[in-house]
């Protein structure tokens, strides 16, 4: 029963990335797109990942989907008539090609929600036995987020830092 | 060939990874206005992450928060990893969703000059405009 509501989740998720690409005003195309990210978050929250889908539900749906509209407020979204060109026959030749090929090797990789894929037996079951012994936190991604990898989180930082500046130059108005 | 096709269909979030990445990555090197270009990146980055997380998935098992039993310290008890989904992925996942944001903000940034200089969000206007 329930691969039926995953099978639609991911139509819908393909359809609003559809309707995101092919819609020809920009404006409702930003908004179709943060309705992607929103399915996204919800697909996420059904593959278990909840931290994700909190974050994704915030920074993409939210954030990204102002910073498009930021965007196209302050350009000017009537004014560029999208045109519709001629696509170059190497990019329809060769994408479906290398879709066909990743496809190919799909019975390689391991089946949806397979508890021994190689991902879940290396590393992983150590944090998720250990890190309450090392840690005291019941929340594995946090802890490990917070804890065994919190270096990574301080850099993260100084990206975000880093494009809040580069942000800041290009936008900045000289004065007359 | 039969075969292939069950293996695929076997992987529903792999043909999802596929469809996006491939069509977001179509949109970003042909349509010619440069929103759209960066709507297609997003598409691209987001299905990447989708793959990612895909990864962690375990059926039968709940979100990698200890519970019950399980968040009590004891010398015997031991924690089942098959309980939990993969935490890592969510992890990697997280940092990634940030920097993502941060990326497309640069490049909105970029559009938004490129258009107060140029007067255009198409590809070949500017290209006309810069000549």
């Amino acid at each position: 029963m329930t691969y039926v509501f995953q099978i639609l989740l991911l139509v819908l998720l393909i359809m609003t990335a559809a309707g995101a690409i092919m819609v020809k005003d920009l404006i409702s195309s930003v908004l179709i797109l943060g309705f992607y990210s929103f399915l996204l978050a919800l697909v996420w929250a059904w593959l278990g990942a909840v931290d994700v889908a909190f974050v994704e539900a915030v920074v993409g749906s939210g954030l990204a989907t102002v910073f498009f509209l930021l965007t196209l407020f302050g350009t000017a979204p009537k004014d560029t008539h999208i045109r519709r060109v001629a696509a170059p026959p190497i990019a329809l030749l060769g994408l479906p090609l290398l879709g066909l090929l990743l496809l190919y090797s799909a019975e390689d990789l391991p089946r949806l929600g397979d508890p021994e894929s190689p991902a879940s037996v290396h590393v992983s079951p150590g944090y998720l036995t250990g890190s309450l012994k090392e840690t005291n936190t019941p929340n594995v991604v946090t802890s490990v987020l917070m804890d065994y990898r919190a270096f990574d989180t301080l850099i993260e930082t100084a990206v975000i830092f880093t494009a809040g500046i580069a942000c800041a130059l290009l936008l900045r108005r000289k004065r007359q | 060939m039969i075969e292939h096709i069950v293996a695929a269909l076997h992987r529903p979030n792999f043909i999802a990874f596929v469809v996006l990445f491939l069509w977001g990555f179509f949109i970003m090197i042909t349509h010619p206005n440069l929103v759209k270009k960066l709507i297609g990146m997003y598409l691209v980055q987001t299905s990447i992450i989708f793959l990612l997380v895909t990864v962690g998935a375990k059926k039968e098992a709940t979100v990698p928060i200890l519970q019950g039993n399980d968040t009590i310290q004891s010398a015997t008890h031991q924690i089942d990893p098959a309980d939990y989904t993969n935490p890592l992925p969510h992890v990697l996942t997280l940092t990634a969703i940030v920097v993502q944001v941060a990326t497309l903000g640069v490049s909105l940034a970029l559009v938004i000059a490129i258009y107060r200089k140029y007067g255009s969000l198409d590809e070949e206007e500017i290209l006309k405009r810069i000549e």
